[in-house]
């Protein structure tokens, strides 16, 4: 056994994390300021925690992920790091010459109290900072929240530091996009063109972390937001926000600064929270829903339709952010299985309260928690008392899985050892077509691989 | 074949420093060698990245928990500090482990962290320490426990070694602390340090029941990546050398604890560990030489020292029936291999001896070694030994503690009288040695230190190697440019690579990233700008 010490008595912990179901703000933020078009993320702090984020980017996405640290020393986390970041500034500008650079804090620069707006204002008077270049920054220590907070703060500060209102309105919806992959965000940005909705999606990473091989590194690859969209933000007529702990804090932000009304959705994954999205997106860009996308709805409906025998009654265990995990669970509901345990490290208020929405009635058995040691082992011991047809989660799943013999469906942040995560979509009604088929696959598989071989069966 | 550019190394150094601030070019100037051949150049090293330089490097807690504890799988190694440091070290090493039996203690798949919250960073962190430890030792039952201190905590002034001791002593099990807080030093190799320091002041000794064995010897700086301990494990068991302990692969605390009835200590990477031989020899009498298990010449050599070493004239005999054994078996795999990779070209860039080590196996493949350096090696690394009494210490490196240790009042016992080191001296075995990796490398070599990303750009643009080795931040970037990325720390998930069965696996795969199709299809038809097309297709 992997998880050999893992065994149905629980033991209640209050300070013991095992085998967490979260990790730390910076990566989050990191993420996100990637897409930004020419952005250089950078990590202000000692360099173990910048080698760390772009380790696991850059194994999730199997991509160059850029970024930059300011190396802090002992000596920097007695007097401060303020001399390493000016000289960050200065280097990055002249060796990397990006468009942007996004600093995010850590949790050593948090501790001892570096106050990032006056550096890097500071940074500005000494005309470290070339004419048209930007440096902005987002607080993250990582002893709050999770990397979900660092995504959210990231987001926040782009709105902060760059959406802007002039005279005139622009006839564009604004779509800010909560913690998905590549492939999520180029899915959102087809579904809208499709629609004939006018967009600014942001931030977005496709193009970025999904590049194409071409022969030469592009330090800055060809997608991502450009500053000049995001400063038109302000002007948008209105705002959809897709994951309400990634972007709800910036779509309070805009509408205080610019006055963009704004929509807080779920993350689009799945028949109820894509219809809700598209609803919503119809009403905002003024356009109707054009039959292709009827038509994507009812091809999902259909194999599902099909399907029902490999789905219904099925336990499923799953474990992740919230901000994916609501919409997932109202899916899998509405494919009649059972998630009966769910948890996400990340903290979060509302988590209860719209789990307890979509399960209460037809899951009543369901157990759910989120926030400090709402970790992966006691989802294992949890499924050690009573078993599952089906786990959902991010790689570190597969020990569990393993050891429990469990129909394993690789979905969250990190990915580690397969791909194709960020090349085909979740969100929409073609993500759900591919979430299923995964979903199915992996339960039929076992079935043919373990079923007596009098029962092997041709059509299924 | 791919037409290759041929640019003078001090063009090619001068060129890259113009890109930096001028401050900047004068340190970077310093790190960057080419090499001269017979006479060693000096080279800076083991200082601090300049910020904003994006470095290959890692932090101190990295090099502590994550390389020289991580692969020993009868200890639970407590992360103090908030959830991320923990979670980015959960596995991603791939040390590998094998259990004796189902039973046997195996925590290595497990991620444990304090979690610390603000709350927790305002009032201190020691209560919920004590805490976890305690429900740790309750659910798991661990014979020891290690705690492990990140960036916040030597901040905040929470006391893990007072902590420990007091666990301690209320828990009746092995608990000890590491002050392995990332900004110690500027990279993980503070961290290799402060792990040496803690595991001998802490483990190495505390188990007094004597070892059987006839040769009996530990490995050092060994950590199983890929399965390579069991290839090296599998070779002495064939030859009847007793192996103690690893430190650290496939490994376990309790090993660790009997690794003092050793008669040598072995020293794989010297960077990351050569204090605890360094410490064993004085407090023990155990000497310690330099042997290198990448490359299947370089196994069959330090196979041959370890028989010289015993003297023994039975082992030497075994010792050569097998490495005639496996050399032939390593000889046929190579020899229709090294047709298709002679005179190919690879560059190193890498940890703290992997970018020396690896130098061996190009060479068996007929391929040169145009580049290299290390991540976080020390002069001493790249220039022999000799020069440790001439290194500078700076400020970052004087706050790792240098712990003073004397022979053992009981268990003090040379293993050779000083005639003894002394003839063996004369037949050419090296005590407590190690050259470096510049002595070793051809002239026109550019040796460059903690090589930055901008460097490692120019270096593949301008040179075209056909293999390029470094670690998972490199990878992509390097093999968007349409040069194959060979991962030096991770193995791209393959190995193991030591010895000599791990010596053809590694000719396979160099065999099978030169020979990769996919690198000719890179355009299509229509981008009828053929440049790329043909200047990579081999
Ligand atoms: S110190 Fe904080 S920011 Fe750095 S890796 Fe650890 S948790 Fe993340
Ligand atoms: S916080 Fe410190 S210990 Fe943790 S990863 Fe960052 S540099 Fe390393």
């Amino acid at each position: 056994m992997l998880l050999r010490h893992t065994t149905d008595k629980i033991i209640e912990r209050e300070a013991l994390t095992v085998n967490p179901a979260k990790t730390c703000q910076p990566v989050g933020a990191m993420y996100a300021a990637l897409g930004i078009h020419g952005c250089l993320p950078h990590s202000h702090g000692s360099q173990g925690c910048c080698s760390y984020h772009r380790s696991v980017l850059t194994r999730h996405y199997k991509e160059p992920v850029m970024a930059a640290t300011s190396s802090f020393t002992e000596g920097s986390s007695v007097f401060g790091g303020q001399a390493n970041l000016l000289q960050a500034i200065n280097t990055i500008f002249s060796v990397y010459n990006p468009d942007v650079i996004a600093v995010h804090s850590t949790c050593l620069s948090e501790t001892i109290g570096d106050d990032l707006t006056q550096i890097i204002a500071k940074a500005k008077e000494e005309g470290n900072v070339p004419n048209g270049k930007y440096v902005f920054h987002a607080n993250t220590p990582s002893y709050v929240g999770s990397h979900v907070t660092g995504y959210a703060n990231m987001v926040t500060a782009m709105v902060k530091t760059f959406s802007m209102k002039s005279s005139t309105k622009k006839n564009q919806v604004n779509i800010i996009s909560g913690w998905i992959e590549p492939s999520d965000m180029r899915e959102i940005k087809r579904i809208a063109n499709q629609m004939m909705a006018k967009i600014v999606l942001f931030p977005d990473t496709s193009d970025v972390l999904d590049a194409p091989m071409t022969g030469k590194h592009e330090f800055y690859p060809k997608g991502g937001v450009t500053i000049p969209e995001l400063i038109s933000t302000g002007d948008s007529k209105f705002t959809i926000g897709l994951g309400p702990l990634c972007t709800l804090d910036a779509c309070i932000k805009l509408e205080n600064q610019c006055k963009v009304k704004f929509d807080s959705l779920e993350l689009p994954i799945g028949i109820q929270a894509t219809d809700t999205f598209i609803t919503a997106l119809s009403r905002a860009a003024g356009v109707q829903v054009p039959d292709s996308l009827t038509d994507e709805r009812g091809r999902l409906i259909d194999i599902i339709a099909d399907m029902q025998k490999y789905l219904y009654g099925k336990r499923v265990a799953l474990f992740g952010d919230p901000d994916t995990l609501v919409p997932l669970t109202e899916f899998l509901v509405a494919l009649d299985m059972k998630p009966v345990y769910i948890v996400t490290g990340t903290p979060d208020k509302t988590f209860e309260d719209r789990m307890a929405s979509i399960l209460s009635t037809k899951v009543p058995e369901a157990k759910y928690k989120a926030g400090e040691r709402a970790d992966t082992f006691l989802l294992h011991q949890w499924i050690k008392q009573q078993g599952v047809d089906l786990l959902i989660g991010n790689t570190y799943g597969k020990y569990i899985a393993r050891d429990e013999n469990i129909p394993f469906v690789r979905l969250g942040f990190p990915i580690l050892d397969r791909v194709g995560h960020s090349y085909f979509p979740m969100v929409g009604y073609a993500g759900a077509m591919n979430l299923v088929t995964k979903i199915l696959d992996v339960i039929m598989d076992k079935i043919d691989r373990e079923v007596p071989e009098e029962k092997v069966e041709l059509v299924m | 074949m791919k037409t290759k550019v041929t640019m003078d190394p001090e063009r090619w150094k001068a060129e890259v420093l113009t890109k930096y601030p001028s401050k900047v070019a004068k340190k970077r100037a310093k790190s960057i060698v080419v090499n001269e051949g017979d006479e060693v150049k000096q080279i800076q090293a083991n200082i601090r990245t300049i910020p904003g330089i994006i470095t290959q490097r890692g932090c101190t807690y990295a090099g502590c928990k994550g390389v020289v504890l991580g692969p020993t799988r009868d200890i639970i190694n407590l992360v103090h500090g908030p959830i991320g440091c923990s979670f980015y070290a959960w596995l991603t090493r791939r040390n590998q482990t094998l259990p004796p039996t189902p039973d046997s203690p195996n925590f290595m798949m497990y991620a444990f962290s304090t979690d610390m919250q603000d709350s927790n960073i305002v009032f201190g962190g020691e209560i919920k320490l004590k805490q976890a430890i305690r429900e740790a030792f309750e659910i798991f039952k661990p014979k020891n426990i290690g705690i492990f201190s990140t960036c916040p905590v030597g901040l905040i002034g929470d006391d893990v070694h007072a902590v420990a001791r007091e666990m301690k002593a209320e828990l009746g099990i092995n608990i000890f602390g590491f002050s392995c807080e990332g900004y110690k030093g500027v990279s993980q190799s503070a961290g290799h340090h402060i792990a040496n320091n803690g595991v001998f002041k802490h483990v190495v000794g505390l188990n007094d029941t004597p070892v059987e064995g006839k040769f009996k010897v530990n490995l050092l700086g060994e950590y199983n990546i890929g399965g390579d301990a069991f290839e090296i494990e599998r070779i002495f068991e064939k030859i009847g050398i007793t192996l103690i302990s690893t430190f650290s692969g496939n490994s376990t605390i309790d090993s660790f604890e009997q690794s003092h009835h050793a008669d040598l200590n072995m020293i794989m990477c010297h960077r990351s560990i050569n204090y605890l031989a360094e410490m064993m020899e004085t407090k023990f009498g155990i000497p310690w030489i330099k042997v290198n298990f990448i490359g299947a010449d370089a196994t069959a050599k330090s196979l041959r020292k370890i028989a010289q070493y015993f003297g023994d004239a039975g082992l030497a005999a075994k010792v050569e029936e097998v490495i005639a054994e496996e050399m032939a078996l390593v000889a046929k795999e190579l020899e229709p291999i090294k047709a298709r990779t002679q005179d190919k070209t690879a560059m190193l860039f890498v940890g703290g001896s992997r970018a020396h080590h690896y130098q061996e196996l190009f060479n068996e493949l007929g391929m040169k070694t145009l580049s290299a350096g290390y991540e976080f090696g020390h002069r001493d690394d790249y220039e022999g030994r000799r020069v440790i009494p001439t290194i500078q210490i700076d400020a970052d490196s004087r706050n790792i503690e240098e712990i003073h240790v004397e022979a053992d009042p009981t268990r003090y016992r040379p293993r050779k009288t000083e005639a003894e080191i002394k003839a063996l001296v004369a037949q050419g075995l090296q005590f407590s040695e190690y050259e470096g990796m510049m002595t070793e490398m051809g002239k026109g070599a550019l040796v460059i230190d903690d090589i930055s990303h901008y460097e490692m750009e120019k270096l593949v643009e301008i040179y075209q190697p056909d293999v390029f080795c470094a670690g998972i931040k490199e990878k992509y970037c390097v093999q968007k440019m349409g040069i194959p990325l060979k991962q030096l720390h991770s193995y791209d998930y393959g190995g193991p690579y030591a010895g000599f069965e791990g010596a053809v696996n590694f000719y396979k795969d160099i065999d099978m990233i030169v020979s990769t199709s996919i690198w000719k299809m890179v355009k299509a038809p229509w981008q009828k700008e053929s440049v790329i097309e043909a200047e990579y297709a081999l």
